[in-house]
């Protein structure tokens, strides 16, 4: 019995509609991928579901009150309001270079939170 | 701020444009380049966009808007590009006169040889959408939202309803959510998505955020601030059903119902405008009307990748150092292009065929409706076919462009008028 799952790609803003044919819980065949990335996301979506992840996390002495920052590597999608909810409990001290570590292998997932910007500090 | 009086370009606005504008002028040899901007900061727009998804045309990277900001602010420093920040340009004269106005320099007025408008867009808001109701606070756009999460850290209300499936209400709808909000739902009064697909998935149904086709929010209720609001379902001529009405209880309705470019500068420096898509003709060197006046980016017309504006404010910084060497004639011939079948414009709106001699030309186009099935996009001067591409569909929402090679030059050098349709 062939199941069919139908995707909307998210790599990039063209937004490929994708077929993952599925038999046994095994992939046999991907459909409507233009790219190679299309094919990992369809993957990647059946197996193990990711996003990339962004926000703001509060910082002392800035020229603005928060920072935004993102990751080094996509997020699993089930535990991204676990790590929004990390990143408000988390502060850091001007000035800041974009790509800085923010948080260490962040909830034990192995991924970093980097800076996504340079933010000087306001006296300096 | 050591200020002169003369400079070789003024680029007004540092976002995405008007940076690349800046950096192409200075690596195309002119010496005196301003980069002038309202805020204490340059990068405009993409500050606010911590979310990621830029870059990916550029740089093979995706980037959240501040890294790919970041990264061209870096480069316009590096090399030599002079800034001018929380200064508000007041005027630009016809004879290119710039007239500035803020606390670090008081009024002056700066001679440029050349001028690239790149102020970008206004959001539309609820005086052009005209809802009915009260008005109390809580009724805001959605980037007035995103400046407060992401650039002041405020957040602006506990439970929202956003009107406009654009890419902004989506992206702020994921975001409040994951800040604690509660986002009742979506509307859209068109039958179908104004965005982009993928934030369909990324923004919405991720986090089970509801999505309405074909539905407005038809009044407001509240005294000093929004109780509920009421949401109808439209009939063909998009106008609310009265019987289809339900109140829905919230406390803020975010609007992301479109973008204006911002061109009162432009209007009032006289250059000509296309007025169906409140931009500035331009040709396919981004020159206006006036010579040595560049536009660039968001304020020609609206894109949805920025990629796209930086390639237009790096042409319009290129073509603003040929002008002030010599190198532009203002007397060759210019064909027109003309939106055919479902093509709702198409930008530039003059080209030279004499361009074609060193680059192929680039037309972006929006079409009317959605045509979701495999669609080909033909460029023809009367009966005369000069190109044509295959697309697998072809949606408001999504930027479509063809590139005229430099083949086409016999063909178009002899056009008066080109006319591109999709079918």
């Amino acid at each position: 019995m062939i199941e069919k799952r139908e995707l909307i790609c998210v790599t990039c803003p063209r937004g490929c509609r994708i077929t993952v044919e599925m038999e046994d819980e095994k992939i046999i065949r991907i459909l409507g991928n233009t790219c190679e990335r299309g094919k990992k996301y369809a993957e990647s979506e059946i197996k193990d579901p990711r996003r990339m992840f962004a926000s703001t996390v509060r910082i002392r002495n800035g020229v603005h009150p928060v920072l935004p920052v993102t990751v080094t590597q996509p997020f699993p999608k089930d535990r991204l309001k676990d790590l929004s909810a990390e990143l408000r409990k988390t502060e850091v001290t001007a000035p800041v270079r974009m790509g800085d570590v923010i948080v260490k292998n962040v909830l034990g997932t192995g991924i970093d939170v980097i800076a996504s910007r340079d933010m000087e500090s306001v006296r300096s | 701020m050591n200020l002169r009086s003369e400079y070789d370009v003024i680029v007004i606005g540092a976002g995405p444009a008007g940076l690349a504008a800046a950096i192409a002028a200075r690596q195309n040899g002119c010496d005196q380049v301003l980069l002038i901007d309202r805020d204490v900061e340059p990068g405009g727009i993409l500050q606010q966009c911590v979310h990621n998804g830029f870059g990916l045309e550029t740089f093979k990277e995706d980037l959240p808007g501040p890294s790919y900001a970041q990264r061209f602010i870096n480069r316009a420093i590096d090399c030599g590009v002079q800034f001018l920040m929380d200064t508000m340009v007041l005027a630009v004269s016809r004879d290119k006169q710039v007239t500035v106005s803020g606390a670090l320099v008081g009024i002056r007025t700066l001679q440029a040889k050349a001028v690239i408008f790149s102020m970008g867009c206004r959001e539309r808001s609820r005086a052009q959408i005209r809802i009915p109701g009260t008005r109390p606070a809580g009724v805001y756009t959605a980037g007035t939202a995103q400046r407060w999460v992401n650039i002041d850290g405020l957040m602006p209300g506990n439970r929202f309803i956003i009107l406009g499936s654009g890419d902004i209400g989506m992206i702020m709808a994921r975001r409040l959510t994951l800040e604690g909000a509660q986002v009742e739902r979506v509307v859209e009064i068109m039958p179908y998505l104004s965005g982009l697909s993928r934030n369909l998935v990324q923004c919405l149904q991720d986090f089970e955020i509801p999505l309405f086709l074909n539905q407005t929010v038809s009044r407001i209720i509240g005294k000093k601030r929004v109780e509920a609001v009421e949401i109808s379902a439209v009939d063909e001529k998009r106008l609310p059903i009265p019987s289809s009405a339900e109140i829905i209880p919230c406390d803020t309705l975010l609007l992301s119902v479109g973008l204006i470019p911002e061109n009162e500068l432009t209007r009032r420096a006289g250059i000509e405008m296309d007025e169906r898509i409140g931009g500035a003709v331009v040709d396919d060197t981004f020159s206006t009307g006036i010579p040595g006046m560049f536009v660039a980016g968001n304020v020609v017309h609206v894109y949805d990748l920025v990629d796209y504006v930086s390639q237009a404010g790096e042409k319009a910084g290129s073509s603003a150092a040929d002008y002030i060497r010599g190198k532009t004639s203002y007397s060759e011939k210019k064909v027109k292009t003309t939106a055919g079948k479902n093509v709702r414009y198409v930008v530039p709106q003059l080209i030279r065929p004499e361009s074609l001699k060193e680059t192929s030309i680039l037309l972006q186009m929006r079409v009317v409706a959605p045509l979701e099935h495999r669609v080909e996009l033909i460029v023809r001067d009367g009966e005369k076919e000069i190109t044509r591409k295959r697309l697998p569909y072809a949606r408001p929402g999504e930027m479509v462009s063809v590139s005229l090679p430099q083949s086409a030059y016999d063909i178009v050098q002899q056009a008066d008028e080109i006319t591109v349709e999709i079918l």
